[in-house]
């Protein structure tokens, strides 16, 4: 009885959650299990339709024989500007990618703009000359949107929510549930960039330091994966809020199977990692921007590993685990010390500590 | 109530206030050396940092004898599984 | 082609050059420090060695130390966790001053998520309460100087590591003459519940590590009591997982040769004597509370300090009134146990059903280094080797 219990214990539940929080609270923006909770407990109930039902980065539609992919993403980011990006290119890429991860090539963005009053004109004229720059270099334009301005001090600027439609190839299916034991998961270059980039660049915990934010579309990457990979690719993400750590948990928990990753392997930059053993983060769990997790059968990794590290921004891609059977649906890391250890959801923000 | 990190002391910035700006692995802050006036910090010391102070003056002598003397039980069992290794083969 | 290879240039690139802690992190050596434990260990007793410290047994955690060990040489967590330990009265407390529209309250991220009887102070900020999260208890006195119309709280915790850096910031205040600064103070000191621990019948230690950044500040000296009255080693030790290794091994060592001492591992920074500048510094601006509550320990006679009478215009406490209840634990709570080592995490009741980091009921699921949220977090893969090792009344928790 006891050893059943204990095997039950923290897995991911099978039933939708309920949402019982009497209040919203920063926890549930961060893309961890408070915003699982949300999303499975509150939203997923009252909208339920099968194209949501997978809840991935991007929603299959089907109409008439056409497989649309569409998505959408809200861009709530202080500073507005960042050393690597502002939240204009960050739109642009963020939606690209969701479009992309799920094998989509983008046809179309749309995107809304929520302006507090007075914002100068200087930094929205700047955020759009930015969103049209990183559109054009995707190949992708902003064919309609929205414009509202708000009072001042209900709007922290600048919000942007950027929607996108692409067209899958036809015959494509990239889903956790392909993912078998043996596959290898790849990872197309150093984790932690982005959510240490805009820590630094908010200035409350005045720290110095050259990190710049990773941010970039990602479609020239998923494109030369899925040409290497061809059948042999299960599934594409793109680690944002939450981190690797929370995809790699996602995918344990839809694929039913273990998650094991070698943390030598973990491509992180020194002074990421100084930034985070500063402040006691892990960079498992920092947001990235423009970063690539994919999930490939064993027989085509090299070949998909060298064609990520032709394409720029994919020059450091490794494999930097695989998957197993057991223990089903969690993630474990063989640490570089030689241990072992659990790899669990984010819960809430990563907060700095002390301890 | 343990996290510290040792960090580099890059500049000496305002005696007044008792700042020093240390570096640790590219990443740089101003810290309190208020705690460590007797010891005479001087650019190029290490220090352990603690929300945002500095704790103590890192040794490095005696980090040199602490990784000396690990490093003699690493040779030590080295030469263990080098001798296992060898008596297989005979 | 060989990934592998590539890889080891791209780690080149990379870097990994972060000195004092990469060389303290070699696997090589740690299987050799293992092999040592494991050779030196005898077979025909099991030892079991307390790390006081919540940053230990997060390493031990973190870096999965305990896979090196042989299983006749087990850890037990320690109490050594300030956020742990700190009452829900306390957190209660704390939330009240927060409430108040004045008060911008200031704390370390440790503290959000601390559950009190209504909440956390993450849940007080979704109500609208200005609850801020610094870095340094200077950030705390810099936002003061910045908001003279409003009233800045720090909430102190921690040992007697971060005790020196608040009694500094205080000390900056008085010189500077800043009036909308006060410190609502929960610092604990480390000797009495060690004392504690050491008198209580239930436990049965072999040894302990002892904390090393505590240690930077109050040196070694005062640990002789735990040799001398009652018969235990202890080895203060680093936070790096080769430190942590090194110091088990040094426990061990004493263990089989029959010694009894205060040795130190952490030579690199733990002074022997301490950090005099330091104890200094908390003298004037601290004094000892005749006795404070400690979650699952109870009452412990001088195990806390607050603000001297000479820094009274910086104590929260006067400045504000507190509920000042005293909150018990849910009946269902068995930090207490977990904290003094009696129970292991996962033999709580509630660990992982009605406590989990998510909704945690005590704050040892909070904290990243209370023993159940490190145990949970990292080490919750209880294997089938693990479950044969537990007789069947471990099972059971009994």
């Amino acid at each position: 009885m006891v050893k059943d219990s204990l095997s039950e214990i923290g897995l991911p539940r099978r039933k939708p959650p309920k949402f019982t929080a009497e209040r919203i609270d920063m926890s549930h923006g961060a893309g961890g299990k408070a915003t699982h909770k949300l999303i499975e407990g509150l939203l997923l109930p009252a909208l339920d339709n099968p194209a949501l039902a997978p809840l991935s980065d991007a929603a299959t539609l089907y109409y008439n024989g056409v497989r649309p992919v569409f998505t959408t993403d809200a861009y709530v980011v202080r500073p507005l500007i960042f050393p690597g990006g502002s939240i204009g290119e960050l739109a642009v890429n963020g939606t690209i990618n969701d479009l992309a991860v799920s094998g989509a090539i983008p046809i179309g963005l749309a995107s809304a703009l929520i302006i507090e009053e007075g914002l100068e004109t200087s930094v929205l004229r700047r955020e759009v000359e930015a969103m049209a720059l990183a559109a054009r270099r995707a190949g992708v334009c902003i064919v309609t949107g929205d414009t509202k301005v708000v009072e001042r001090g209900k709007g922290d600027e600048l919000y942007i929510v950027m929607s996108g439609i692409g067209m899958a190839p036809h015959g494509l299916q990239l889903s956790a549930a392909s993912i078998r034991p043996g596959d290898k998961i790849l990872c197309s270059g150093t984790i932690g960039d982005h959510g240490i980039a805009i820590l630094i660049a908010r200035g409350n915990l005045e720290l110095e330091a050259e990190v710049r934010s990773d941010t970039r579309a990602l479609t020239p990457l998923t494109t030369a994966l899925q040409e290497a990979a061809g059948d042999g690719l299960r599934i594409m993400r793109d680690p944002t809020r939450g981190g690797v750590a929370t995809v790699l948990n996602e995918l344990a928990r839809d694929s039913d199977c273990g998650i094991v990753v070698w943390e030598e392997r973990l491509p992180v930059k020194e002074v990421v990692r100084a930034a985070c053993e500063i402040l006691g983060l892990d960079p498992l769990y920092i947001a990235n921007e423009g970063k690539l997790l994919a999930v490939v059968a064993p027989d085509v990794a090299d070949p998909a590993l060298y064609a990520m590290r032709s394409i720029a921004g994919g020059e450091e891609s490794t494999i930097i685990g695989e998957v197993h059977s057991e223990p089903a649906r969690m993630v474990l890391m063989h640490t570089e010390f030689g241990g072992t250890r659990m790899i669990d959801m984010l819960i809430g923000d990563p907060l700095p500590r002390i301890c | 109530m343990c996290l510290a990190i040792p960090g580099r002391i890059v500049e000496m910035v305002d005696a007044d206030l008792q700042l020093a700006k240390v570096e640790v692995g590219g990443v740089r802050r101003n810290i309190n050396v208020g705690l460590l006036e007797d010891d005479c910090l001087q650019i190029g010391d290490w220090v352990l940092i603690h929300v945002g102070f500095a704790m103590s003056k890192i040794d490095e002598q005696e980090a040199a004898r602490t990784l000396d003397a690990l490093e003699e039980i690493g040779a030590a069992y080295r030469q263990e599984l080098e001798d296992l290794r060898e008596s297989c083969i005979d | 082609m060989d990934h592998w290879i590539v890889h080891r240039q791209t780690r080149g690139r990379i870097g990994r050059e972060m000195k004092f802690i990469n060389e303290f992190r070699n696997a090589g050596l740690a299987r050799a420090v293992a092999a040592e434990i494991e050779a030196i260990a005898p077979r025909d007793k099991r030892y079991k060695i307390m790390e006081i410290c919540g940053g230990h047994t997060h390493t031990i955690y973190r870096h999965g130390i305990k896979d090196l060990l042989p299983d006749r040489v087990e850890m037990i967590h320690g109490p050594g966790c300030p956020v742990c330990v700190l009452p829900m009265g306390r957190v209660d407390d704390g939330i009240a001053i927060a409430e108040r529209p004045e008060v911008i309250l200031t704390c370390f991220g440790d503290m959000m998520r601390v559950p009190g009887s209504k909440g956390t102070l993450l849940e007080v900020k979704a109500r609208g309460a200005d609850v801020r999260m610094v870095y340094s208890p200077l950030d705390a006195l810099r936002l003061a100087r910045e908001n003279p119309a409003r009233e800045v709280v720090f909430y102190a915790i921690g040992f007697e590591t971060t005790a020196p850096s608040t009694a500094l910031t205080l000390m900056r205040a008085k010189k500077e003459g800043v009036k909308n600064f006060t410190v609502f103070c929960n610092h604990v000191t480390i000797v009495p519940p060690l004392r504690a621990l050491l008198e209580s019948p239930e436990l049965k230690l072999d040894g302990f590590i002892g904390p090393g950044h505590v240690s930077t500040v109050v040196g070694c000296k005062l640990y002789q009591f735990i040799c001398t009255e009652y018969g235990k080693p202890i080895v203060v030790a680093g936070f790096e997982p080769l430190d942590l290794i090194q110091s088990i091994l040094m426990v061990v060592r004493q263990l089989t040769q029959g010694r009894c001492e205060v040795e130190n591992q952490y030579t690199r920074s733990v002074p022997w004597e301490g950090n005099l500048q330091a104890l200094k510094c908390m003298d004037k601006v601290f004094e000892v509370r005749p006795y404070f509550e400690w979650r699952g320990l109870g009452f412990i006679a001088q195990s806390a300090l607050k603000l001297s009478r000479e820094y009274a215009e910086f104590d929260s406490e006067i400045r504000f009134d507190t509920p000042s209840v005293r909150v018990a634990d849910p009946t269902s709570c068995q930090c207490g146990e977990v904290l003094k080592g009696v129970l292991k995490p996962r033999q709580c009741r509630v660990f992982g059903t009605r406590c989990t980091p998510e909704h945690p009921l005590g704050a040892l699921m909070v904290s990243s280094e209370g023993a159940c949220a490190a145990y949970f977090n990292f080490g919750r893969k209880v294997t089938d080797r693990e479950m044969d090792r537990m007789t069947d009344r471990e099972k059971v928790g009994v």
